[in-house]
């Protein structure tokens, strides 16, 4: 029996999102990654059902797993039962428990997400908390986005938000006793344990790498495991 | 498939949604892109349907962007989910309605697993109450914002003063709708009519007179895909998911694109920009993009809410081309002030994708 096989099901996702898979491809045939990434997530249900350790540990450390978009579009097709972007969550959630994911261009980015989404829950309580995130990082909002920025206060006021305000309302400000009941949580329930783990493992590989490994977003690792793509990763 | 046979198959899917008194718990998304959305919704719960929604101050997100996204772990989202069930809980209240489809779609996940795992669910009452002291009952009646805007969608038509209609032709204006992944796809009898015939969007399309128009993407991702869009270097595959989508919808000409997800309308509006300055495509009329509209916001239109009030400007794609076409009364030089009526500023044009400023 493989061991990594064992981690996998100690997760009650990965308990639920794997019966027995029957290599139809219908999950592959719906899938928004496959459609875009050299990705087939009917290969990875079946490597990971073979109980192959070496196997299993190479697909730990791959791009492979950090392609799929969870949209779970593969949940409402299997003709079995499984659910391939639960056996991914597993897959994920052990990648970062061991380390393996700053083997990988695409798991390396982890830090990238836990220093944005997971800082804006930490410090607001919300996933995503956009006053001063510009264009810079994310062109695509347009020069709408712009104007929003620019005027972040006067149209929130416009638009009924109670912006950092007290009480409910709009990304009104979260009181620090419920903040600190969230960070209490990440404690006891291994959040603040894997960005822990996030943190050390990406310090050593930017060692490895010859960047500079700094706090926030204003270092070489981070703008380069937030930008950077070897344009090896999709089909054609 | 002949409309019987559709019409069959969703009534399998029909969900009860509970009458009043609601817990509403807000959207990271929707709060962030489209906070009128959110205003409009209570606006129209409370003042059109006469409705008690409450919202306590002290709620927070899921996590769900974070679980998606894989840097939160399963136990830490149940918890706070747990969390977000004794707030309602200690309020007094039994019917939870989350603003997000993401949120909507964690909720319906931990409940099943606990139902799953009853060890589960002892382990999170353990993490909750060793945390914060916090205990919590189960909600009686889980349903999503735009379920509610369902049940009640012919109470708002009752009331409206618009209708989805071309007021030169006659006729009713074409309309696609897209429901975000998490609504149906993971429990599809946790959504009305399923994952097949989602009817969620299209009942108040008809409602309210407009006509929905099929199309062979039309189950297809928008694109976030969490990190792949979350990462700059990944956005590739967000931009690739909503381009099959335009594509696809493209020869129908769709006046107008309906969702019920807060992520959904932001990238079909965003990504519309971004091919028209990177690929020079646009896939409305005349250069302009298709217009995308979240439920809240064209239950306001047609209630003859002030689209600036709703937030139509925070739009790329410009909403004038419906409003026109409906006849909907608007001042294009409020389009951008503030609630004092001063214009601040207004955005710049961008260079390809035609806008009305």
């Amino acid at each position: 029996m493989s061991e990594l096989y064992n981690k996998l099901l100690e997760d009650v996702r990965f308990q639920e999102g794997l019966k027995a898979c029957i290599n139809c491809g219908t999950c592959t045939a719906i899938c928004a990654a496959a459609s875009f990434y050299n990705y087939d997530p009917r290969i990875i249900v079946d490597t990971v059902q073979s109980r192959d350790e070496a196997e299993i540990e190479t697909l730990l450390k791959s791009d492979t797993i950090w392609y799929c978009g969870e949209c779970m579009s593969c949940k409402t097709r299997c003709p079995r039962g499984n659910t391939p972007g639960l056996i991914i969550m597993a897959l994920r959630a052990l990648s970062q428990e061991l380390g393996y994911f700053v083997e990988s261009e695409k798991g390396r980015q982890q830090l990238a997400v836990k220093r944005t989404v997971g800082q804006w829950i930490l410090d607001f309580g919300y996933c995503l908390y956009l006053e001063g995130v510009g264009t810079d990082l994310h062109p695509e909002q347009g020069p709408v986005w712009d104007w929003r920025q620019k005027f972040w206060k006067e149209h929130f006021e416009r638009l009924g938000a109670n912006y950092k305000g007290d009480g409910p309302g709009i990304l009104r400000k979260i009181p620090e006793e419920a903040l600190q009941e969230i960070r209490k949580i990440f404690d006891l329930t291994g959040a603040t344990a894997r960005f822990n783990k996030i943190e050390e493992y990406s310090k050593k590989k930017a060692e490895e790498l010859d960047l500079e490994f700094g706090d926030g977003l204003d270092n070489e690792y981070f703008k380069h495991i937030y930008s950077h793509n070897n344009k090896t990763h999709t089909r054609g | 498939m002949k409309a019987e046979g559709k019409k069959a198959i969703w009534k399998e899917y029909q969900k009860e949604i509970a009458d009043n008194r609601y817990f509403y718990v807000r959207s990271c998304v929707r709060q962030n892109f489209f906070p009128g959305s959110e205003t409009a919704f209570l606006k129209i719960m409370r003042e059109e349907l006469s409705k008690n929604v409450y919202e306590h101050p002290c709620h927070t997100t899921c996590t769900g962007i974070g679980y998606h996204a894989d840097i939160i772990p399963v136990d830490t989202t149940m918890t706070v989910v747990a969390r977000q069930f004794a707030l309602m809980t200690e309020a007094g209240y039994e019917n939870l309605v989350p603003s997000c489809i993401t949120s909507f779609g964690i909720y319906t996940e931990v409940l099943d697993t606990w139902h799953h795992f009853p060890d589960v669910e002892a382990k999170v009452r353990e993490y909750l109450k060793k945390a914060t002291g916090r205990e919590f009952k189960i909600p009686k009646n889980l349903a999503h914002a735009s379920d509610i805007f369902y049940k009640f969608r012919k109470d708002i038509a009752q009331k409206s003063k618009y209708k989805l209609i071309d007021k030169e032709t006659g006729k009713p204006l074409k309309v696609v709708d897209h429901i975000g992944c998490h609504y149906a796809k993971m429990f599809p009898d946790k959504g009305i009519g399923g994952a097949e015939y989602p009817c969620v969007l299209t009942g108040m399309i008809e409602e309210w007179g407009g006509e929905v128009i099929d199309y062979p993407e039309r189950r297809h991702c928008c694109g976030f895909g969490f990190r792949q869009y979350l990462v700059q270097a990944n956005r590739g595959y967000s931009v690739a998911c909503s381009h099959k989508k335009f594509e696809s919808m493209e020869p129908y000409k769709p006046d107008l694109i309906l969702t019920n997800c807060p992520g959904c309308p932001m990238f079909l509006d965003k990504w519309q920009y971004a091919i028209a300055e990177l690929e020079g495509k646009t896939y409305g009329k005349d250069g302009y993009g298709i217009p995308v509209f979240t439920y809240e916001e064209l239950a306001g239109l047609v209630l003859g809410y002030n689209p600036w009030d709703l937030g139509l400007q925070v739009h790329q794609v410009s909403c004038e081309p419906v409003l026109d076409k409906i006849g909907i009364e608007y001042d294009p030089k409020k389009k951008y002030a503030d609630k004092n009526g001063n214009v601040p500023g207004i955005p710049e044009k961008p260079e390809v994708l035609k806008v009305y400023t």
